[in-house]
């Protein structure tokens, strides 16, 4: 609500309809609106639309209501439509466990939507995060005109902690950036230099076509090679090319760290409390937590990890992230400490896992 | 060469369309813009608020010829999207146009929940009783025994009566119309374009290529004959009298006219 939000729909689902009941709470008194569609194919769409008539949207899931939003979420990148999905993991496949975490669909929010795409991925581990990230994904969806998945887990969505909610005069919110040509020259899939189309938004005047087809600058189906290819090639290239608005990574002691711990979201807390345990013992491990999980900033890994003898990615699922970072890092020795929990893995579990290899 | 009355409505560029010779879709477009433009004329629609939001299939390409906002987007999914835009601006007039398979058969929900809500929108539905675009397999609103190339044996389904349907969720209008009748596609239109609520309009259409070449009509003409001859008017027909049925024929006509308040203004957003 800080960055602007003034459209969500969505569906029931656990852990994510907490989020849903604070909304439909709070948005209508700030001039929003909070709808509860039939289905999630519904809500992501109800978004798509909304967003194209000039409100700042988001809907919230969890993993089987990803699935069916996934349909949605291709539909507005081809339709480069700004928007924010919250992902809050539980367990699967399936049903699953509903009400317990894992962090098993890192892959899902990245890879699950048919065709080429790049789609920015946040991955806060405190409530506080999560507020800031909110708003910073709402700044990339604009600033990129792209959706963007804010990806949290059942035990951050139930953690109770100190936030600090900054006013809207605190905080930095990036605005749509209108056409800057009379509707008659305006394209609305032509990009500017950072790759980037300018919006027109419906009641405008532009006639805007909103086209889910392969397309060119002007919105018209290019079923050919090169129109696709350009196309493709430029939804990829906004993402990868602007990732500098999206990475960030917090580091602990990573600086000369022999040992370097790669975790993110929730089972990064422990990962925390490990590295602040090994290095009462004079061990010199660091953490390197990625804020963003896509696009992986290699680059920032591979500072982070220059002295390192070994890289540990610590991860509650069976081991996701440790492929790119084993990616990144060949010539390292990158050791995947899996470890399946369904509250979070305890400080304990993970420094015993950790042991084993130092 | 002159302009025709409509070309503001549309991207002349993009034509020709892609519609087949004999098919209704362009008739069934071309009656709805002239009821657009009568409200336009009136004063009562603006054009720079007309949006007019499609699934997929042959219907749905109509997004991409008219001037004025709009939306081609995926499979059934064009009411949910249109209702986000309606709900994030209630200034803009959304209408949806889509064909049966889209809107009754993968859209199927979204209608049925749409029409419960009342929702602002209009919907157009052209039935031509097959999935045409992708090559003739059965639809929700193909008759019970007609081959398709998905039921080589006959179709053992009984076809949805979207009338029925959407009447007894409570939408505030809902009228069947035939391509072979356009002055009625074109008042029911224009009807429905200076309502609240959600308003629903069955357009009957004949599709040559694909329904009817393969159950034996040879010739466009024929069966856009046969289709004018099973489409019979009926001032205030009964919902009761709104089967589709082959043999016997369907009924065309004005079945449900409601003033209550659409979605909007039970949230207050009007």
């Amino acid at each position: 609500m800080a960055a602007g939000l003034n459209f969500f729909a969505g569906y029931p689902i656990t852990p994510a309809s907490d989020l849903f009941e604070y909304l439909a709470e709070k948005l209508p008194g700030h001039g929003g609106v909070v709808v509860q569609f039939e289905d999630e194919i519904g809500s992501i769409n109800a978004v798509i639309g909304a967003a194209w008539a000039g409100a700042k949207a988001m809907t919230a899931t969890s993993g089987p209501g990803f699935s069916l939003m996934v349909e949605g979420l291709g539909l507005a990148i081809m339709t480069e439509t700004p928007l924010v999905l919250v992902d809050v993991m539980r367990a699967g496949p399936s049903t699953g466990v509903p009400t317990k975490t894992t962090q098993s669909d890192v892959y899902q929010v990245r890879f699950a939507a048919h065709g080429e795409y790049s789609i920015p991925v946040l991955a806060p581990w405190s409530a506080q995060e999560a507020f800031d990230l909110a708003v910073k994904a709402f700044n990339i969806a604009e600033a990129l005109r792209t959706p963007v998945i804010l990806l949290t887990d059942a035990a951050l969505a139930h953690t109770w902690e100190r936030v600090e909610i900054k006013g809207s005069g605190e905080i930095n919110v990036v605005k749509r950036r209108p056409p800057c040509v009379p509707p008659e020259s305006f394209k609305l899939y032509e990009p500017c230099e950072d790759l980037v189309p300018r919006m027109a938004y419906f009641g405008e005047g532009y006639g805007v076509l909103v086209e889910s087809l392969a397309h060119d600058e002007e919105g018209f189906y290019s079923p050919n090679t090169e129109a696709y290819e350009r196309l493709v090639r430029r939804l990829v290239a906004k993402i990868e090319r602007n990732s500098h608005l999206i990475v960030d990574n917090e580091e602990y002691l990573t600086r000369g760290a022999e040992y370097v711990i790669y975790a993110y979201g929730s089972t990064a807390r422990s990962a925390y409390a490990v590295v602040k345990e090994l290095r009462s013992e004079g061990l010199r491990v660091g953490l390197f937590r990625p804020k963003a999980l896509w696009p992986f900033d290699a680059e920032g890994l591979r500072k982070a990890t220059e002295r390192a003898r070994k890289v540990f990615v610590v991860e509650n699922n069976l081991g996701k992230m440790v492929r790119e970072v084993e990616r990144v890092l060949k010539d390292k020795e990158v050791i995947p400490i899996n470890i399946i929990d369904l509250e979070v893995p305890s400080p304990d579990r993970v420094s015993e896992e950790i042991r084993r290899w130092l | 060469m002159s302009a025709h009355p409509l070309d503001k409505y549309l991207v002349t560029k993009r034509l020709p369309h892609i519609w087949c010779p004999g098919c209704g879709i362009g008739v069934a477009l071309a009656a709805i813009l002239r009821a657009v433009d009568k409200r336009v004329r009136e004063g009562i629609l603006k054009p720079e608020n007309l949006v007019m939001v499609t699934g997929i299939g042959c219907t749905a390409r109509a997004a991409i010829y008219v001037s004025f906002d709009s939306a081609h987007t995926i499979h059934g999914r064009a009411i949910p999207f249109a209702s986000g835009a309606k709900l994030a601006n209630p200034k803009l007039e959304v209408m949806v146009l889509g064909g049966d398979g889209d809107i009754a058969g993968i859209g199927g929900n979204h209608l049925l929940h749409a029409a419960r809500r009342n929702m602002d929108l209009t919907v157009f539905m052209v039935t031509n009783m097959v999935y045409a675009m992708t090559g003739g397999q059965v639809a929700p609103t193909t008759p019970t025994g007609m081959y398709t190339t998905t039921t080589p044996k006959g179709n053992p389904e009984t076809p949805v009566n979207v009338i029925k349907l959407v009447a007894y969720q409570g939408a505030n209008y809902v009228a069947r119309a035939s391509t072979t009748h356009p002055a009625l596609i074109e008042r029911y239109a224009y009807r429905a374009l200076g309502m609240e609520g959600f308003r629903f309009i069955e357009i009957i259409s004949p599709c040559p290529e694909i329904f009817g070449r393969h159950i034996g009509f040879r010739d466009p003409i024929e069966l856009y004959e046969e289709i004018k001859r099973k489409s019979k008017y009926k001032p205030k027909p009964s919902l009761e009298e709104s089967d589709l049925d082959w043999e016997r024929g369907w009924v065309l006509g004005e079945f449900i006219e409601r003033n209550e308040p659409g979605y909007l203004r039970r949230i207050g957003r009007v």
